[in-house]
């Protein structure tokens, strides 16, 4: 039995150490000056997040800076806020953060600006107090807008929808609900009643059990708008799986190599989304130009942001300064294929 | 009986081998190993400024493991704490919103902590069928769930800015983060409580027999519903400095807390049968589990990939000497 | 000697559980009722086979885990193995894409008692207590989806249809997932209750040393139980792929925790030495109702968290009223 003990230290040591010998790869000696910029997303294993890190990684490679991608296991604040402290003590040149809680990473973030690291947000954004800049996929009311709009056209402007969406405090998914609600009190969707809005938390069974509830709970239902991909695809398999395809209609936002199979055979006409590896690239682009001191997040200022050309920076209106990506695009059975092995 | 313990307390200090079999020192050579290498990865690790904040990470679970140490002791075991932190949190959040003072809110956070806790506590005595985890499985929703009624998707701050003082702020001028010194004070406290009253020998026989316990006159249903009740307020203090650390309160605050706190007992050495293999000291339990964090994040950081933590993984599982329970079961069966 | 014991045993058990489901089976029925009445929609045959399609996984699940809970353990690592298991399995579809779907089941039980069997080793002969060990290996099943997948993920138009049309067919008339959970509980049923081993279990549970002492090898018995349960695990990530027709390296985060609740609804004991297979099965239904029902109740989401709770704590307290009842 001592032996067993001593057995097992041994090898607990051992693994130790040969871990950590693994752990001194990366030292880049080049004669400019390499920065080292962190990505902090909201949890590993998204495909949306694991797209924004290709193209984060893309970008700084331009400049040979060193890029780390991280996030907590689960998507929480809390994992964050872990991994922020961390990259503080580490003195890291700038965090690139796409926030699980856009206040509750506040006080972390405002502590590593305090301490000289730039802070930027991308996708879902930080209160700005906690941020310099944030990289916007797209103006939030026109998200809102075009997904209400596409659903109007599919069911001809009349009927009840529902909206299936991720968490229920997720920053994002409630701003563009809220666009949702105020595009649906326009008089010409005077037809169209929104009937509820369910969470299907971004867990692939529990988003398609919602889906499959609302079939039932409401028959007459014409439509579902989910705006996070997770919800659509499970949607659409559920649409699939009850013989429902065109019977009740689907949008939302989505990625195209997900929806490929939902959209071709029916179940999901069209969805939108920007290009998740650009905004990602976008966001490696402005922590760059930010650290260089290129920029300083005021606004008007302008910056090369390497193949994606020249972008400013403007007032975003829900406070503090942003940088637009551009327009959502819209994905449906004539583009799906050329775009579903991207990203 | 105490010279005996004396006896052989020396007795087995003479036996090299012995450090190596008293899971504390595994411990603190286990935390001396992962400093060593951390420092040898960064170079900015080994600076006391570093390490001291690095508890500032870790410690607001730290008071919620102190309690559910008792819980663990028990032979029971309470996975709503982290409900409980969202509520308490959320009740404080909401008070202070409506127009309470900042002091009376954080009372009214303890409070709420202390009635989940208690209500625990009633469900657990009162049904002696049900065994404590399917009480707190279903308290566990319900707590959360009664969080997600009052806010609903919203989220509420604004706190008064003394209040961020309690997760980031530090004594005097010195790097001593606050959070430390008072879960050092705690976990003292909780140590004498445990090792130095009758209530903590109590709690022992308890779980190590609770029939035994019962006949020799242990109010055991009182021990359950104090201690329960203890973890519930314990929860609520976690969920302050938590609430201090994000500025702010949501239902879905520390999601997932349970089973870390629940591993962290454990590996500071508490059985889950009941009972503690080795009686110690209030050792900060949390402390091993952070610098394993820290230490992952950091080799994280230097291969810039996530693909490293089932590493972390193994030492962690490797690490239960199991075994030496089974040792000192048999040596008492030897004498 | 040893045989009557075990046959008189047998025959307690039997007779014991029979009380012992009464209480779960009125709730469930009383539960039904309440939603029916709310939704009449969820009375349909229609719905009760959805239902039972959703709750198959979990139940598979939860057989095994109850054979660990009842050697005094406890496995955190399933949704882990589930997830590994089901990436493996959605990668090599992907790559081999004229694979028959019956091979991918086989590859799933494969991957799944292996990682079981490793699990099984560290508790058995390395003597760590199931709960650190099984949390350890539940970061390094997860950490392995991640390395192995390199973050990607196998999306719905890279898996062949034969292979997502697995759980969409059906056999003898009764649909594919309901007629493997079905395979599983006679399978499992026949091995808890009319061999040796399966009693073993059982007598590992409620009295280690007096196991030990009868001479039952307990580190085989061990080593057996987890790996039954990695190897469900692994089916459960075949079937899961499929349905959901899609391989993530975060699929069924949390999933460990519904299986335990399911077990523990249906009256296994923490404690060890005491479990039914029905208990577990109707465990499992009451979990899938209240998966399954409650987005058919029109209630704010913001309440279904807590009547899930509120739920799971009447069924275990009415459970426990009634049976005291029953004994008396």
């Amino acid at each position: 039995m001592k032996k067993t003990s001593s057995l097992m230290l041994a090898l607990v040591i051992a693994l130790s150490v040969a871990s950590s010998g693994c752990g001194r790869t990366a030292q880049i000696s080049e004669a400019k000056k390499a920065y080292t910029i962190g990505m902090i997303v909201k949890g590993l294993g998204n495909p949306f997040m694991e797209a924004c890190g290709k193209g984060f990684e893309e970008a700084l490679k331009e400049y040979g800076d060193r890029a780390i991608y991280q996030g907590p296991s689960i998507p929480t604040a809390e994992g964050q806020i872990e991994i922020i402290e961390n990259f503080i003590a580490q003195k890291i040149d700038a965090i690139v953060i796409t926030a699980n809680d856009a206040q509750a990473v506040v006080p972390a973030l405002k502590k590593a600006m305090d301490a000289g690291i730039k802070v930027i947000s991308f996708d879902s954004s930080v209160a700005a107090e906690g941020r310099l800049v944030h990289v916007n996929q797209a103006d939030a009311k026109l998200i809102g807008r075009l997904q209400i709009q596409a659903m109007a056209e599919m069911i001809d402007y009349k009927g009840e929808i529902a909206i299936l969406s991720a968490g229920a405090t997720m920053t994002n998914q409630n701003a563009w609900i809220k666009y949702m609600e105020e595009e649906l009190r326009n008089k010409k969707y005077s037809g169209m009643k929104l009937v509820t809005v369910v969470y299907g938390d971004d867990l692939r069974d529990k988003s398609y059990n919602e889906a499959m509830g609302l079939f039932k709970a409401y028959p007459n239902l014409k439509g579902i708008i989910a705006p996070t991909a997770v919800g659509l695809a499970a949607a659409a398999n559920a649409i699939t799986d009850a013989g429902l395809i065109g019977k009740v209609k689907l949008t939302g936002l989505g990625l195209p190599s997900e929806m490929a199979q939902w959209i071709k055979n029916g179940a999901c006409e069209s969805m939108f989304l920007w290009n998740p590896v650009d905004l990602g690239y976008l966001a490696g682009q402005a922590a760059h130009s930010l650290v260089t001191g290129e920029i300083t997040g005021k606004v008007g200022e302008k910056f090369i942001a390497g193949k994606l050309g020249e972008r400013e920076i403007i007032k975003d209106p829900t406070g503090g300064v942003q940088i637009m990506l551009g327009f959502p695009f819209k994905f449906d059975k004539s583009n799906i294929d050329k775009w579903k092995d991207i990203y | 009986m105490i010279m005996h313990s004396i006896r052989r307390l020396i007795k087995k200090k003479f036996k090299i081998n012995y450090i190596f079999r008293q899971w504390e020192w595994i411990l603190i050579i286990l935390i001396i190993i992962v400093n060593a290498i951390n420092a040898q990865i960064s170079p900015y690790y080994l600076n006391a400024e570093g390490l001291l904040d690095a508890t500032m990470v870790f410690l607001d679970k730290g008071f919620a493991v102190l309690a559910m140490a008792f819980v663990i002791i028990l032979g029971d075991i309470d996975i709503s704490v982290a409900s409980i932190m969202a509520l308490s949190s959320v009740v404080m959040a909401v008070a202070y919103s409506a127009g309470v003072s900042m002091v009376a809110s954080i009372l009214a956070g303890l409070l709420t902590g202390t009635l989940c806790g208690f209500f625990n506590g009633i469900l657990i005595s009162r049904f002696k069928e049900l065994s404590s985890i399917i009480v707190t499985l279903s308290t566990m929703s319900i707590y959360r769930g009664i969080a997600y009624v009052i806010l609903g998707d919203k989220s509420v701050g604004n706190f008064p800015s003394w209040f961020s003082y309690f997760a980031w702020g530090y004594i005097g001028k010195t790097h001593i983060p606050f959070i430390l010194v008072v879960f050092i004070f705690c976990a003292i406290a909780f140590g004498i409580l445990l090792h130095r009253t009758t209530f903590g020998r109590k709690v022992y026989a308890t779980g190590n027999n609770f029939e035994a316990s019962l006949y020799s006159g242990v109010p055991v249903e009182k021990i359950k519903m104090i201690v329960f009740t203890l973890m519930g307020l314990m929860s609520a203090v976690s969920a302050i400095f938590l609430t201090s650390r994000l500025g702010s309160s949501r239902p879905n605050i520390a999601l997932g807390y349970e089973l870390e706190i629940i591993a962290i007992v454990v590996l500071g050495g508490v059985s889950t049968r009941g009972g503690v293999w080795q009686n110690s000291w209030g050792k900060p339990f949390a402390f091993p589990d952070g610098f394993y964090k820290i230490w992952n994040g950091i080799k994280k950081y230097s291969r810039s990939s996530y693909d490293d933590y089932y590493w972390f993984a193994f030492d962690y599982s490797f690490n239960y000497p199991q075994h030496i329970e089974q040792n000192d079961k048999k040596e008492k069966r030897d004498k | 000697m040893e045989k009557i014991s075990i046959l008189r045993n047998m025959y307690l058990n039997l007779k014991i559980s029979k009380f012992k489901g009464i209480g779960l089976v009125f709730f469930i029925l009383l539960l039904s009722i309440i939603i029916g009445l709310r939704n009449p929609n969820y009375l349909t045959v229609g719905n009760i086979r959805d239902m039972l399609l959703d709750t198959t996984i979990l139940a598979i699940m939860a057989l095994g885990m109850m054979l660990v809970i009842v050697t005094r353990g406890i496995d955190l690592s399933v949704a882990s193995v589930l997830a590994l298991s089901g990436m493996l399995v959605g990668l090599f579809v992907e790559k081999y894409q004229w694979a028959p779907a019956s091979v991918t089941i086989f590859i799933g039980l494969a991957i799944g008692s292996f990682c079981g069997a490793i699990t099984g080793f560290i508790v058995a002969k390395g003597k760590v207590m199931p709960i650190i060990a099984t949390l350890g290996m539940m970061n390094v099943y997860r950490g392995l989806t991640f390395v192995i997948s390199g973050g990607r993920w196998v999306n719905a138009h890279q898996m062949p249809e034969s292979f997502k049309q697995m759980t969409r067919t059906s056999i003898f008339g009764i649909d594919f997932l309901i007629f493997i959970a079905i395979l599983v509980y006679i399978v499992f049923y026949y091995f808890i209750y009319y061999t040796r081993t399966g009693r073993q279990i059982y007598a590992v549970g409620s009295n280690p040393e007096a196991a030990h002492i009868t001479g039952i090898n307990i580190d085989y018995i061990l080593q057996l139980v987890y790996t039954l349960m990695g190897s469900l695990s692994g089916l459960a990530g075949v079937l899961w792929v499929s349905r959901y027709a899609s391989a993530q390296s975060d699929t069924a985060m949390g999933l460990e925790m519904s299986v335990i609740a399911a077990c523990v609804l249906g009256g296994v004991k923490i404690t060890g030495g005491s479990g039914e297979v029905y208990g577990v099965l109707l465990g499992s239904i009451l979990i899938g109702i209240i998966n399954n029902a409650l987005p058919l109740v029109r209630i704010s989401p913001f309440w279904k968290l807590a009547l899930q709770g509120v739920i799971i704590l009447v069924a275990v307290i009415i459970n426990a009223i009634i049976q005291k009842k029953v004994e008396r």
